[in-house]
């Protein structure tokens, strides 16, 4: 007789803890967290793990694996070609300055009256809507010899014989892949700048316009310093952005022509050479290297926050939360 | 301050000339490649082979080359499975990241922060790397080649929309739910009645954003749904060009305009909200 008692007692308790805020609470909390938090595990963490687990091991994705210990670790620094890889996101790094120079200029350009500013602006962001693989076929199709680009060479003078094959000359084609990533990006650094701009106090500007400020110094004076900390946060990113190339040369070239970048060496070796281990190791070189950009740019941030809090050379409308989420937008010229 | 007006105007009008000039060029540069495309998906087979690639078609309603890369590629079954993947992600991405967003925004509890932390993180982990290992996982929970599978995935690594949601949130006064409590609403009924109509500015932003990034996602897609005359979605589609017929390139260029359009669609009508999302939600794609 005393069993059922306690059981309607303990499931009343139940359910009323049910019915209380705080079970409540507990109940949805649990529920609406177990999805997001089950595929961040299966799709971030658990491969994250494994990719330190396979380094060590001489595998393919099926079959027998050898353990190696750090023998994947000293290939990868030894290989030619992860070097030369290494060496070739440099000319991404120089290509990130360029794009966020670019991005800067229209951005303030766009920022003030301009006459179709709608349409300049959609006219530079809609490249980075396009589907990558038809990135691809455009540049191949735009920089075939004797087609669009040098057609356009020759109208303005030059001879279609003596220009180079941009896709095939080792000696200029990461240089015109590197354009191509520009071409497909800046938009978004503009849009983001232009966002930015946007929350620089505008009394400021007319206060400037009754001193005599043409528009170079109120780009140098106002413009610049307000927004110094989203561009230098930027920068950064785009150290990782550009160590992590893998779009353009993936989709133009193949990575041909000596324009294979790191992830388009990685991503070959695991998924054509089913080398795992070895693609594993580059992966966490890669991302080692990552992480320390990644605390440089924390530490800077810091830096430049607390130089902010005593200088305050112009002050923000918004709170400068905004400024920081659009600080840490996407590396320039990752996937 | 000493110059005379004449010579202060004359100096306006040379910086606003400078400044349109920039422009046009610059618009000139992102606009000609796929102009040059437009122009040579016109073009039939002949003129194609004798003219140079800028002459202007003879007859600019000559749709055969679209017709022909829209069954060369399989374009209807292409868009009938990047739709259906496309519904299925953004109605997935779209639930868990509002529902993990008001959880973190609204209770506090040992661990927020952690989880916060977690998925900033995950950002820093380059798609292209964590693939070599994710396809182990994918071979051996028996995902690959399956339209579930792929759709899966799209829905888990997602940041950005977690991220419009979380600032969204933030500006939805807490008053809203303790009222509706006070009037013996649930916690669930807060989020679906209360919340969920309230965050239609943030959906349809987030939808916009994923939604762009789905359908133009390609690396994954191939790897994943390797069974091209089963599973061929818009963007890989494109892959048969790159056979035999990867020199004729007015075919070429008409699937590649084909594959365009719907973007250039959705563009068009929501600019703004695309802007903003990137200007707010910006983190990473």
């Amino acid at each position: 007789m005393s069993k059922p008692v306690a059981a309607t007692k303990r499931r009343k308790t139940f359910g009323q803890w049910c019915k209380s805020m705080r079970g409540q609470q507990i109940i949805c909390t649990v529920t609406f967290l177990i999805l997001p938090l089950l595929l961040l595990f299966t799709f971030t963490y658990l491969p994250f793990f494994k990719m330190v687990e396979f380094s060590f091991f001489d595998m393919r994705y099926i079959g027998r694996r050898i353990f190696v210990g750090l023998e994947n670790y000293i290939d990868v620094f030894t290989r030619d070609d992860c070097f030369r890889a290494l060496l070739l996101s440099l000319y991404y790094m120089a290509g990130s300055v360029v794009q966020m120079a670019l991005a800067l200029l229209f951005a303030t350009i766009l920022s003030f009256k301009v006459k179709g500013s709608k349409f300049f602006r959609g006219a530079l962001y809609f490249p980075c809507l396009i589907c990558g693989i038809a990135v691809g076929f455009i540049f191949k199709f735009f920089f075939t010899h004797g087609f669009v680009l040098d057609t356009l060479l020759s109208w303005v003078g030059f001879d279609v014989d003596t220009l180079p094959y941009w896709l095939r000359d080792e000696s200029i084609n990461n240089i015109v892949l590197v354009a191509c990533s520009i071409w497909k990006y800046v938009g978004q650094n503009i849009v983001m700048f232009i966002g930015a701009i946007a929350s620089v106090d505008s009394t400021l500007y007319e206060a400037a316009e009754i001193d005599g400020a043409n528009a170079w110094h109120k780009f140098k004076d106002i413009i610049l310093p307000s927004i110094r900390t989203i561009v230098v946060l930027n920068l950064i990113i785009s150290v990782s952005g550009a160590l992590s190339a893998f779009e353009m040369p993936y989709v133009v070239t193949g990575g041909g022509f000596g324009t294979s970048t790191y992830f388009v060496i990685m991503d070959k070796l695991a998924h054509t050479d089913q080398k795992v281990g070895l693609a594993s190791a580059m992966a966490i070189v890669l991302l080692a290297l990552i992480m320390i950009v990644t605390f440089a740019q924390k530490a800077a941030e810091k830096w430049l926050n607390e130089r902010e809090d005593r200088t305050p050379r112009a002050r923000r409308k918004t709170d400068p939360n905004t400024a920081a989420q659009a600080a840490s937008a996407r590396p320039a010229h990752a996937e | 301050m000493f110059k005379t007006n004449a010579a202060i105007r004359a100096k306006n009008v040379l910086i606003a000339f400078f400044k349109y000039v920039l422009l046009l060029f610059a618009a000139f540069v992102a606009l000609v490649p796929i102009v040059s495309c437009i122009n040579t998906a016109f073009k039939t087979d002949t003129e194609y082979a004798n003219t140079n690639v800028m002459t202007l078609p003879e007859n600019w309603l000559n749709f055969d080359n679209f017709i022909t890369a829209w069954q060369k590629a399989d374009m209807g079954h292409a868009f009938l499975n990047s739709f259906i993947i496309l519904v299925c992600v953004l109605a997935g991405s779209v639930m868990i990241s509002s529902m993990l967003a008001y959880v973190l925004n609204r209770f506090k509890f040992p661990g927020n922060g952690l989880i916060r932390n977690l998925f900033m993180i995950a950002t820093l982990i380059p798609g292209i790397a964590s693939q070599v290992t994710v396809y182990q996982i994918m071979t051996s929970l028996h995902l690959v080649n399956s339209m579930p599978g792929y759709i899966i995935l799209m829905m888990g690594t997602d940041v950005i929309t977690i991220y419009i949601f979380l600032q969204f949130f933030e500006n939805l006064p807490v008053s809203l739910d303790e009222s509706a409590i006070l009037d013996g609403c649930t916690y669930f009924g807060v989020f679906f009645k209360i919340l969920l109509p309230l965050l239609k500015p943030a959906v349809v932003t987030s939808a916009i954003l994923k939604g762009v990034g789905t359908y133009n996602e390609y690396y994954m897609a191939n790897l994943y749904l390797q069974d091209k005359t089963k599973y061929q979605v818009v963007s890989t589609s494109l892959y048969v060009f790159s056979g035999p017929m990867g020199s004729q390139y007015n075919y070429i260029c008409a699937g590649v305009l084909i594959t365009i359009i719907p973007a250039l669609i959705v563009f068009l009508l929501c600019q703004d909200q695309i802007y903003s999302g990137m200007a707010a939600g910006a983190v990473k794609g």
